[in-house]
């Protein structure tokens, strides 16, 4: 008798209208009717709107099939067996390396150092870099805008360190403001550690001017590329950020898999985290010598096949373009908001100056969960909560929002179902 | 399944007009709920008198299904035994997660009748903790008298 609801499919949505403006080819060239026959699971899914990319994007058939054939023809451990099989395995792990590093512009590919996601890279950061380097007084300075990945771990090595967490406010805007942000930079900061793009609003953050202004204090900077990277073409030497992380899974790529990247001479002054194989040049009871970076960050058999699916997911993004992906990501927000904004009873919650693919909603009077619900009634899947950003939400005076979030397969009918369900489900509370 | 089938009328009434929905001046008993996925928050306050339940309300914040159960659960309460509290607890909480038949008294089927709008959660397993929230509040609230509460959590 117990069973999950099951997602019936619903009749097609009906076709557009001739003269309809907005359907017309977009000027980006990203069209998502097509980018959506990519992803099988919409046609195992018919009348699906997905609208949770946020939390883990769906996966194209591109890499679905590329982790299905490395384990079927290319398979084996990397970087010890003696044979051809684990030479080819091993250069295709080096060479989704690779593929990591020009999707950040990165000088080297020796800067890229293969983690489970963005969590384990700031954790790494914070438990090699951070444990090695910040002494009591210390500060780490952060924001209002970050997701507990981004606060926990610099908790948990402050008892250790004594560093001190100092946290720049949000405006009334739902942005950083500028002036506030670098009054709290000092000669005591050590590292400045920002999202590029707030999980749980969709905020745009000037992390290329928060950079500038956290090198002239003589501070490092750490940007959380979560919700950026698979949104907007990243060039960490553009950024000129000393520490970039990713998670794989909401970059269309598989679960398990991220990326950290730091500047070369940075990892060469880190110590290992994690000891294991893989990571040693030469061990013996009494003393070891550890790798390079980045093997020495990468103790033990890591996700080869992760990685090589990773890089099958950072290449179908290029096909597409990060620059015609950017433009349709803005321009479904711009959409988004112009059509939710217009619900009366419905409030965004605010963004600042610049919001990109996340829409957050309150809806006064409506418990997020109950929100969700109903929406999943109406086949649209969002993420309802805090989105691990109870300092935020505690911040905004609200238990958690309902939030809707894009990726390339969203088009406009997707928000209007998010709109008619929303209706719907306002009528239901009301 | 339809939202309609989840949100009765019944559910909807008690989630914006929750009975009971006060501390208690001198509770012998409370306990705080916490659902951490959801942030909801509840307090439930009893009045004992020997193995009955004098008095019993609630107050905190959370979404229809758990303010409509924690409200149900006060109406179903209140006068009960200590006993008849148990087997109702047992009976609801087999009936929202499907895993027992529910084995309730007879002279308690008129108010498992009551209970029974929330059943629809059975269909939505994240939903569930929503509509047990309160009772594992009260439960908690029974070992714990007023002077040192204790929280439970739904996770």
């Amino acid at each position: 008798m117990t069973h999950a609801p099951k997602l019936n499919p619903l009749p097609n949505n009906p076709p557009p209208f001739a003269g309809d403006a907005r359907i017309q080819r977009p000027r980006h060239g990203l069209d998502p009717t097509r980018v959506k026959r990519d992803f099988p699971i919409f046609e195992r899914n018919p009348g699906l709107v997905f609208l949770d990319s946020a939390a883990s994007a769906q996966k194209p058939a591109a890499v679905i099939d590329r982790v299905t054939e490395f384990y079927r023809s290319d398979y084996a451990n990397v970087h010890r067996g003696v044979y051809r099989l684990s030479a080819r395995s091993s250069d295709l792990y080096e060479g989704a390396r690779e593929t990591a590093r020009k999707f950040l512009n990165a000088a080297s590919s020796d800067e890229i150092v293969f983690v489970r996601g963005a969590t384990e890279g700031i954790n790494l950061v914070a438990y090699s870099w951070g444990m090695t380097f910040l002494k009591p007084g210390d500060e780490v300075l952060i924001t209002e805008l970050e997701h507990h990945a981004n606060i926990v771990p610099w908790q948990l090595i402050r008892e250790r360190t004594g560093l001190k967490l100092v946290v720049t406010p949000i405006d009334a805007s739902g942005g950083i403001d500028m002036a506030e942000f670098e009054a709290r930079l000092s000669r005591r900061t050590r590292l400045v550690a920002v999202t590029q793009l707030a999980n749980a609003t969709g905020a745009m953050l000037p992390v290329e001017a928060m950079a500038r202004l956290a090198h002239r204090h003589g501070a490092k900077i750490l940007v959380d590329g979560c919700q950026a990277a698979p949104r907007l073409p990243v060039d960490v030497r553009a950024l000129d950020c000393d520490f970039y992380v990713f998670s794989g899974h909401k970059t269309y790529g598989p679960t398990g898999i991220g990326v950290l990247y730091a500047k070369r001479e940075i990892l060469e002054a880190m110590p290992p985290w994690q000891g294991g194989g893989d990571m040693i040049e030469q061990v013996t009871f009494e003393k070891t010598t550890f790798q390079h970076p980045p093997h020495r960050f990468e103790a033990g058999t890591p996700d080869i096949s992760g990685a090589i699916g990773l890089a099958a997911a950072l290449d179908y993004i290029e096909a597409l373009g990060r620059d015609a992906i950017f433009a349709h990501e803005e321009e479904l927000t711009g959409y988004g908001v112009d059509k939710l904004s217009r619900l009366p009873g419905i409030r965004l919650v605010p963004a600042g100056q610049r919001r990109l693919g996340i829409l957050s909603v309150d809806v006064p009077g409506v418990h997020p969960h109950d929100l969700a619900t109903v929406l999943d009634q109406h086949h649209v899947a969002v993420r309802a909560g805090h989105h691990c950003a109870q300092p935020l939400m505690d911040k905004l005076g609200l238990a958690g929002t309902t939030r809707a979030s894009l990726g390339i397969y969203n088009d406009e009918r997707d928000i209007d179902a998010l709109a008619a369900a929303l209706t719907a489900a306002q009528k239901l509370f009301a | 399944m339809d939202a309609r089938e989840l949100y009765q009328d019944i559910i909807l009434d008690h989630g914006r007009h929750p009975r009971n929905f006060r501390a208690l001046v001198h509770p012998t008993n409370l306990a705080h709920g916490h659902n951490p996925l959801c942030g909801d928050r509840v307090t439930v306050y009893l009045e004992l008198d020997g193995d009955r339940i004098k008095d019993v309300s609630f107050d905190g914040r959370g979404c229809a299904i758990s303010t409509a159960s924690a409200s149900l659960m006060t109406e179903v309460l209140k006068g009960k035994t200590l006993a008849e509290a148990d087997a109702l607890f047992k009976g609801f909480h087999a009936e929202v997660t499907g895993k027992a038949a529910p084995v309730v008294p007879t002279a308690l089927a008129e108010d498992m009748e009551r209970l029974a709008p929330l059943e629809g959660v059975r269909a939505y397993p994240t939903r569930v903790k929503c509509a047990t929230l309160a009772w594992h509040a009260f439960e908690a609230a029974l070992k714990n008298r007023a002077d040192g509460a204790a929280t439970v959590k739904t996770e």
